[in-house]
């Protein structure tokens, strides 16, 4: 065993990557597949005592401008991100290719092809071109680990921002990786006044434009970035594929395979923006036949020119989706013309997710249904997304729409009559912070009437319990500053404003109907509701509530209300017994589920009750 | 040597550990080691895959057909990942019932033993002890001392060997 080898995830391998290449100034706010990236830099640079300023931002914007102004100090910095995430941080990204950088700059956005856990499978390498910035894109752990350093370098050479972008595939990856140790150049932070380059007022864009442009020209000639002949189809080859981050691994283990080896060339782009140029000449020139292999857009086969490779937008390759490894040795198949057919993947359903046993979320939903069982929904982004599953979650859009989708409803619905429907909206205490306080405030200053509930479980809980801005810990553990919730509300304009524990159902519905005779009122407008209970999966709050001893009398009719309204795991018909029981290894005792038999079949003993 | 192997099971059974442990498991025996994990939302209940890929290989992914062994924390997701499995590869199945054709009731013995999170190293426990993985008892017990956090590693070890023993 290799001791300088360690099994390290994608998302951990870049996290080393950085603090072994002397980043100094890590940001990020977390979204599947990229929030294990910071963690393993505050977990690296505490093992390595690299010095270095990692924080769980409040959102992606404001995560960039702190790793961007950072870099203008001359030291290095990164900021790390998913792909719907650069959406948030777009407007700082765009004008930052112009100004440019002088520490390097690396922009790790995780792309989810499929997509497993995001809602879009947009290409971030198809923004990069848009924001006219260098991306790489890693095949495996030990690549992207490689490529932060290749980044870095490729950043200062040129004064610009590199993205990194690595695919689910890579960031939930393991592999054995080498691991050094940090290289310390000790910059000290500098910042030199320079108004045409900070400031650029439009006046100084079309030089900086300009600049912009000629800086991607030379990549697109640097040698280091030519693409990779990784195997080859004999010396007359006449085909060749061209691939990048994880599909180019499925098709080089492909293709050393039997009927395959010795069919075509292979090339790996490992910086498929800007393609080189030389490389888009000499396929021209060499080959007669092209497949271009990528996720998730045709980003290289649009450089080199769909009237002469196949790929994804020509149809040869699916227009959509993840090129998983029997996708692609079906396409291989076709395009090298070897029989034999891929075997395809499993057809069954698997078993959908829902909220853990015991969840105050689930209490707060319950408690919504009961109470409005015409209202509208609207809901947001975080473990509570899974309301769906019980009818208490109508939309979800992205971070933080569901307070301005309350109001749209409400301008919509009011329009024709006083009777509007109660609308309750949801939202997460981390999404609050990231995108629903401007909302709120608009909500507000234009006078809509709905009612708000943030679910306060007091962190980040969907995406691995990062903590929010409201607890005063940051992302090494240290103490920082609390930002109350309550307070920005009331900030916000708002002036109905309640607390409660949702584990306590009839005082919830009684503040929601409180709420909606607000809402309804001569002088009313957005209610809030904080539904306030930790997060059951953490020990601490488990040890922190009463554990009822929970079962189901022989009252219970068998009428499945409690596991089709309810949804707790615990919760298991027991089809020989024809009723429904308590699965002891997953209930957590909460009681809250005592509420939803309608014949008082499940009862609660012990502790205080 | 070159293995594939699956690990199926719903969020919650300990699936990470396990692809962890086998990962660990394949360094220890100098191999090197890919593996691909299901994170996010799933995690909360629902269908999740882990595969392991020990010896030269560059995809993180196993094909339909080519995994060498299936260690089933969920009967359920039988029908879903089968097809990973090789023809003439062996299935192990976490499932209630008597033991047989690889069917182990995992979470009833880690159940009896006070621990049912330890499922999952009864099932790997079983598939060493049946010498259906690429390494021995020994290599996974020294993962077992080198990564178990100092509270839980009598109860990892413990599970390990319940499995191994097993004679169903
Ligand atoms: S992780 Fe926490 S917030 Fe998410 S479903 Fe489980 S208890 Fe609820
Ligand atoms: S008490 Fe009821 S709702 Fe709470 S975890 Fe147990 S079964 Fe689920």
């Amino acid at each position: 065993m290799n001791r300088s080898e360690r099994i390290l995830m994608g998302n951990e391998a870049i996290g080393r990557g950085l603090v072994e290449n002397d980043c100094r100034i890590a940001a990020s706010y977390p979204g599947t597949p990229a929030s294990e990236i910071l963690a393993s830099v505050a977990d690296f640079a505490a093992e390595t005592g690299a010095s270095i300023h990692t924080e769980w931002s409040v959102n992606e914007k404001a995560a960039y401008e702190v790793a961007l102004a950072a870099s203008y100090t001359g030291k290095r910095a990164a900021v790390s991100m998913k792909q719907v995430g650069l959406n948030v941080a777009a407007d700082p990204v765009t004008r930052s290719t112009y100004l440019g950088t002088k520490g390097g700059l690396v922009l790790i956005v995780a792309d989810d092809p499929g997509p497993h856990s995001s809602q879009t499978e947009q290409d971030s390498r198809l923004f990069a071109l848009f924001a006219k910035l260098p991306v790489l894109d890693p095949s495996s752990p030990r690549e992207a680990k490689d490529m932060t350093g290749e980044a870095f370098r490729l950043s200062e050479k040129y004064e610009l921002p590199v993205m990194l972008r690595p695919t689910t595939r890579v960031c939930h990856a393991r592999q054995n990786v080498a691991c050094g140790d940090p290289e310390r150049k000790d910059v000290r932070s500098r910042f030199e006044r320079n108004i045409p380059r900070w400031v650029a007022t439009p006046a100084f864009l079309p030089e900086l434009h300009r600049r912009l442009n000629e800086k991607l020209d030379r990549i697109a000639e640097e040698e280091a970035f030519y693409p990779r002949l990784v195997s080859r189809g004999g010396e007359e080859s006449r085909r060749a594929v061209a691939a990048s981050g994880v599909v180019f691994a499925h098709a080089a283990e492909i293709l050393e395979n039997g009927g395959f080896s010795g069919k075509t060339d292979l090339y790996q782009v490992r910086l498929p923006y800007p393609l080189n140029r030389k490389f888009i000449g000499d396929l021209r020139k060499r080959y007669q036949e092209v497949l271009v292999l990528e996720e998730t857009d045709g980003v290289i086969e649009m450089q080199i020119g769909s009237d002469f490779v196949e790929g994804r937008n020509t149809g040869h390759v699916p227009r959509l989706g993840e090129l998983t490894p029997e996708i692609v040795e079906k396409i291989l198949r076709e395009f090298l013309g070897v029989p034999g057919e891929a075997p395809s993947a499993g057809q069954g359903k698997g078993k959908r997710p829902s909220l853990c046993p015991g969840c105050g979320h689930r209490a707060a939903f319950f408690a919504i249904r009961e109470t409005f069982p015409k209202g509208i929904f609207p809901s947001d982004i975080g473990c509570y997304t899974l309301g769906m599953n019980f009818g208490a979650v109508d939309t979800c859009h992205c971070m933080g729409a569901c307070i301005s989708q309350g109001a749209g409803f409400y301008h919509a619905f009011a329009q024709d009559g006083p009777g509007f429907p109660s609308i309750v909206v949801t939202i997460g205490d981390s999404t609050f912070f990231h995108a629903g306080i401007p909302p709120l405030i608009n909500a507000v200053s234009q006078g809509a009437r709905f009612i708000v509930v943030i679910l306060d479980n007091g962190t980040t809980a969907m995406t691995g319990h990062q903590p929010t801005p409201a607890l005063g810990i940051r992302s090494d553990g240290s103490r920082g500053a609390a930002v109350p919730i309550p307070e920005l509300v009331r900030a916000a304009g708002v002036r109905f404003l309640r607390e409660c524990d949702p584990y306590d159902v009839e005082r919830m519905e009684g503040i929601l109907k409180e709420a909606d005779r607000y809402v309804r009122s001569a002088e009313g407008g957005v209610a809030v509701v904080i539904a306030k209970h930790p997060c059951i999966v953490g020990r601490e709050a488990r040890k922190g509530q009463p554990a009822y001893r929970m079962s189901v009398t022989e009252e219970c009719i068998g009428c499945k209300a409690c596991i089709e309204d309810f949804e707790c795991g615990a919760l298991v018909f027991d089809p020989d017994a024809d009723r429904v029981r308590i699965d002891g290894t997953l209930c957590i005792g909460c009681a809250v589920c005592v509420h939803a038999c309608p014949v008082g079949a499940i009862t609660a003993e012990g502790e205080d009750r | 040597m070159k293995q594939q192997i699956v690990i199926s099971g719903i969020g919650g059974q300990g699936v990470l550990f396990a692809t962890r442990v086998i990962a660990e498991a394949a360094m220890e025996e100098g191999l090197p080691v890919l593996t691909s994990e299901t994170h996010g939302m799933a995690m909360r209940g629902g269908t999740v895959i882990s595969h392991v890929k020990a010896g030269p290989f560059q995809s993180p992914l196993i094909r339909p057909g080519q995994a060498d062994v299936g260690l089933f924390l969920h009967g359920g997701n039988l029908e879903l990942h089968r097809p990973f499995i090789r023809e003439g590869g062996s299935l192990f199945v976490n499932r209630p019932g008597p033991a047989a054709d690889g069917g182990i009731d995992a979470a009833k013995l880690a159940a009896d033993f006070g621990h049912p999170v330890i499922a999952n190293l009864v099932l790997i426990g079983h598939a060493v002890g049946r010498g259906a993985l690429f390494c021995g008892a020994d290599t996974l017990r020294a993962v077992l001392r080198r990564i178990s956090p100092p509270e839980q590693l009598e109860i990892n070890r413990k599970g390990f060997e319940i499995g191994f023993g097993f004679e169903g």
